[in-house]
């Protein structure tokens, strides 16, 4: 009979869900109003579940999992709805009992590596005081318990790499100490809020395994959030699709990905570029000879301290941050440039549009070298988009003093008339409203700035244009609106694009050709599609075997 | 670490000279000082051989090296007014003045550092909202009104506190000092709280305005979410982040406290060095006036190479020796 009851329980405990949240309404009371972050949001996530929470920015899903926790920032607060863990209750516990709740039974993973760790304290006594502060346990037994929860973490040598500093660590090896902080009181849940998004690819494949592996281990349901649809795809096992604060779809995530029913979702997954895309079809076939040409391109950067260290003895420190790279790009076609961080990615088009010199090599741009004979030619007729479209634009200058100042400072235009028409005309070709010109960058948003970028960079009428990450800060569907129009331009206008990715599936779907860079040096070049199907080199193969993408379901 | 203090050791020596350059042209060439010294009756054999027994005679270079040399010993010639050994008078003031600066910085430190703190983590109260407008007033009175107001108030009117001096000293032989006598710690007071609340007005601010920086940060949302006490998060993570910017503002500060005490010190007729400095001022005491400005240099070189040691002991992504990875 007590065999019976006991079996009865265990199976109780199975089917409860670890966290059940019912019906929750997240609301700020603002000045301007109130506004609703989360709108009746209801879901389970059972022991041992992954469950994916993905959404745009601004959908609700990291504030669907503060409200978890317990951390909404006031003045926003629950004002409907219940959280229960293991059936009971939480979200109505005074702030003293839901302190200790916090690290004991839901553990929280936050997407920045380099900033969730105090920068002033050893890693070793992040953890330990995590510990003590739940567990019943005395300092040296945290100390070791916290060693081996950096073991299992993947942290090579944790018994002497326990009393560094956070900055002694990479963001990958951080984002482990992190998951070892979540982790270290044994928490039944683990919300990971965009935890791999600030990591490069190879990376964030070892962070999401270790993720899963861990809470596998020690029997911790995942609430897994993040924009990217690919890491959903290749960890969770149920996903919720969120937008404006509302619960679009719940379900399998092969079912969502492969036949989604809501119009968001379709729409969602249709923005989503892949790395098994068809590869881009141009109006007009670019031509065959070369436009850029870059020759043995070396770059060093000469990290060796002041003349007093070397007083010292420290000897001279140079690194190779682009070395003897070599390829050309073809009239009007797109030459994508890929490769983690640090790889030279960005130092290489640097030196492409003028902005650092190189140490040796040259940069010829229709046969002439931008740093000698075409060093005029070269203002005109390169331009540059940016990665970061709230950086890039001078928030004190109206768009349309933004997008005439090529033209004012080339002198492509005489009177103001004649500038102000072609400020018009570029902002419609962007699809933006000729009167936005008298507009502020802050009133746009971020796809409809990085227009107002793109139209910049076309202000000189430039034949060569360097787009360095130009849609890693934007949404999924903004960034499929502000590719196609890249496209379109390209064929309206014959450009020819440098784009630098580390977003694989972009690459492939708006390049021609591709250059791999590794440390410095070009691994592997040719076709995008040659390249993506059957890459040679090792790092190639590496690189696409990591990518998160929505093709690799599990 | 030890390669950085000697280049901070270097650039120190190359601003000390700087200003003794300037300290050597303000004692040579503002005035005449064998004017100064033998006064208008004077024969002008007298002149002459004075001049050539200072060494006026000398080349440019030469002088200014003898003025260094002597600089380095503590010798910085003899008071035009009070005809004794500058560094005998500046000796025999200053621990009147470091005594009011510590006393006064220590109230500025202790007392900005908390209300800074409380008035981040509860910033709707109406107790931080008072705070904040006092500290304005703090920042805006001139020294001399608070201090000529605090004299009004606690010596005029209520007759608790003296108005002027440093009441009794204990004499240990090579410091005097009023810390040993309930006359010396009553005439303190007043000084103190007149010279530090500018200070600590500004410690005030500054702290408030990190420490709202820092627990926006994500390790303190990070800390939160690992359940960490409140105190453990506002007193240890925050704190200790709030401060690394603090020390150089407060390091700076303590400087200028020694400094610009003059003002404090002729209020309160305090027998400091500021008092002497404005005293020598009066009737162009021209070695005092290039001592001060030697000693006041030589405060802040000591002080900001203290802060920038500092740093390294607080912040260990500073201690790049030491980085592994």
């Amino acid at each position: 009979m007590a065999e019976i009851m006991e079996k009865a329980a265990a199976t109780e405990a199975a089917t409860t869900p670890v966290i059940s949240v019912r019906g929750v309404t997240v609301d700020f009371p603002l000045r301007r109003g109130n506004f609703r972050a989360v709108e009746d949001v209801s879901f389970d996530i059972m022991p041992g579940e992954v469950l994916g929470v993905v959404g745009e920015s601004g959908a609700g899903k990291s504030m669907t999992g503060s409200a978890i926790i317990g951390l909404i920032e006031p003045p926003g607060r629950i004002t409907a709805g219940e959280v229960l863990l293991h059936g009971k209750r939480i979200d109505n516990l005074p702030p003293d009992e839901m302190q200790k709740l916090r690290g004991k039974r839901i553990g929280m993973v936050f997407q920045d590596p380099l900033t969730s760790l105090n920068p002033l304290y050893r890693i070793g006594d992040q953890i330990v005081e995590t510990i003590r502060r739940h567990l019943p346990v005395s300092e040296a037994e945290a100390r070791e318990r916290a060693i081996g929860l950096l073991r299992e973490a993947g942290i090579p040598s944790p018994e002497d790499r326990i009393d560094a500093y956070p900055h002694q660590f990479s963001g990958g090896m951080r984002q482990r100490v992190v998951i070892a902080l979540a982790l270290a009181a044994e928490p039944e849940l683990i919300i990971a809020d965009e935890p791999t998004s600030a990591l490069d690819v190879s990376v964030q494949a070892q962070i999401i395994k270790v993720l899963k592996r861990l809470c596998e281990k020690h029997g911790a349901a995942v609430m897994l959030i993040t924009h990217d649809m690919g890491v959903i795809a290749e960890t969770a096992d149920r996903m919720i699709v969120m937008n404006k604060g509302r619960i679009v779809e719940t379900g399998k995530v092969g079912d969502i990905i492969r036949r989604p029913k809501e119009d968001y979702t379709i729409k969602l997954i249709d923005a989503i570029p892949s790395i098994t895309d068809p590869i881009r079809v141009h109006e007009k076939p670019p031509a065959q000879t070369p436009l850029v040409e870059v020759k043995n391109l070396v770059r060093d950067f000469d990290l060796s301290g002041s003349m007093f260290d070397r007083l010292f003895g420290r000897t001279a420190k140079v690194v190779h941050a682009v070395d003897d790279v070599s390829f050309s790009i073809r009239k009007g076609s797109t030459y994508g440039l890929v490769g983690e961080s640090g790889s030279g990615k960005s130092t290489c088009a640097r030196m492409m549009v003028g902005l650092i010199r190189p140490t040796a090599g040259e940069v010829l741009l229709d046969g002439k070298d931008i740093w000698q004979a075409g060093a005029f030619e070269r203002r005109r007729k390169v331009q540059m988009i940016f990665q970061d479209p709230y950086a890039s634009l001078n928030p004190r200058w109206r768009v349309g003093d933004i997008v005439a100042e090529p033209i004012k400072a080339l002198g492509l235009a005489s009177g103001r008339g004649e500038v102000e028409d072609r400020v018009a005309d570029l902002l419609e070709r962007v699809r933006l409203d000729a009167a936005s010109m008298r507009k502020f960058p802050h009133e746009f948003s971020g796809g409809q700035r990085q227009r107002i970028a793109i139209a910049r960079a076309l202000s000189s009428q430039p034949e060569f244009i360097v787009c360095d990450e130009p849609t890693s800060a934007l949404d999924v569907s903004v960034q499929a609106q502000v590719l196609d129009l890249m496209r379109r331009l390209q064929d309206e206008f014959g450009l020819t694009y440098l784009l630098i990715s580390h977003n694989l599936a972009v690459v492939r779907t708006m390049a021609d050709d591709v250059g791999v860079l590794n440390q410095g040096k070009l691994v592997e070049q040719g076709p995008v599609d040659k390249v993506f199907d059957s890459p040679q080199d090792e790092y190639t193969r590496m690189l696409l075997s990591s990518v998160p993408d929505i093709s690799k379901i599990v | 670490m030890l390669s950085f203090i000697l280049k901070r050791l270097v650039q120190s020596v190359v601003v000390m000279l700087v200003v003794a350059l300037i300290a050597f042209m303000l004692f040579r060439y503002v005035g005449d000082p064998v004017a100064s010294m033998l006064g208008q009756e004077s024969r002008i054999q007298d002149h002459d051989a004075l001049r050539e027994r200072l060494g006026l005679n000398d080349p440019f270079y030469v002088q200014f090296a003898n003025f260094i040399s002597n600089a380095v010993r503590g010798e910085f010639g003899i008071s035009y007014r009070l005809q004794q050994p500058v560094s005998e008078l500046i000796a025999s003031r200053l621990p009147a003045t470091i005594e009011l600066a510590f006393a006064s910085a220590l109230m500025a430190l202790v007392i900005g550092v908390t209300l800074g703190v409380m008035s981040a983590l509860k910033p709707r109260s109406i107790a931080t909202a008072l705070v904040m407008t006092l500290s304005l007033v703090g920042v805006s009175l001139p020294t001399f009104l608070i201090g000529i107001g605090l004299i009004y108030v606690f010596a005029v009117e209520l007759q608790w506190l003296p108005s002027f001096g440093r009441g009794a000293v204990v004499d240990l032989g090579w410091w005097k000092t009023g810390l040993l006598t309930e006359s010396g710690l009553r005439s303190l007071i007043l000084p103190a709280i007149t010279l530090s609340l500018f200070q600590l007005t500004l410690i005030m601010r500054l702290v408030r305005a990190e420490m709202l920086e820092v627990l926006r940060q994500d390790y303190i949302k990070f800390a939160r979410a690992r359940g960490l006490s409140a105190r453990t998060i506002n007193f240890g993570h925050a704190l200790k982040n709030t401060l690394v910017p603090v020390i150089t503002i407060t390091g700076l500060q303590l400087g200028s406290v020694i400094a610009f005490a003059i003002v404090t010190e002729t209020v309160f007729q305090w027998p400091g060095v500021g008092s002497l400095f404005v005293n020598s001022v009066q009737v162009v005491d021209v070695p005092v006036m290039a001592a001060y400005l030697m000693f006041i240099a030589f405060v802040f070189v000591v002080i900001n190479l203290i802060v920038d040691i500092l740093y390294y002991v607080v912040d260990p992504r500073l201690r790049i020796g030491r980085a592994a990875q």
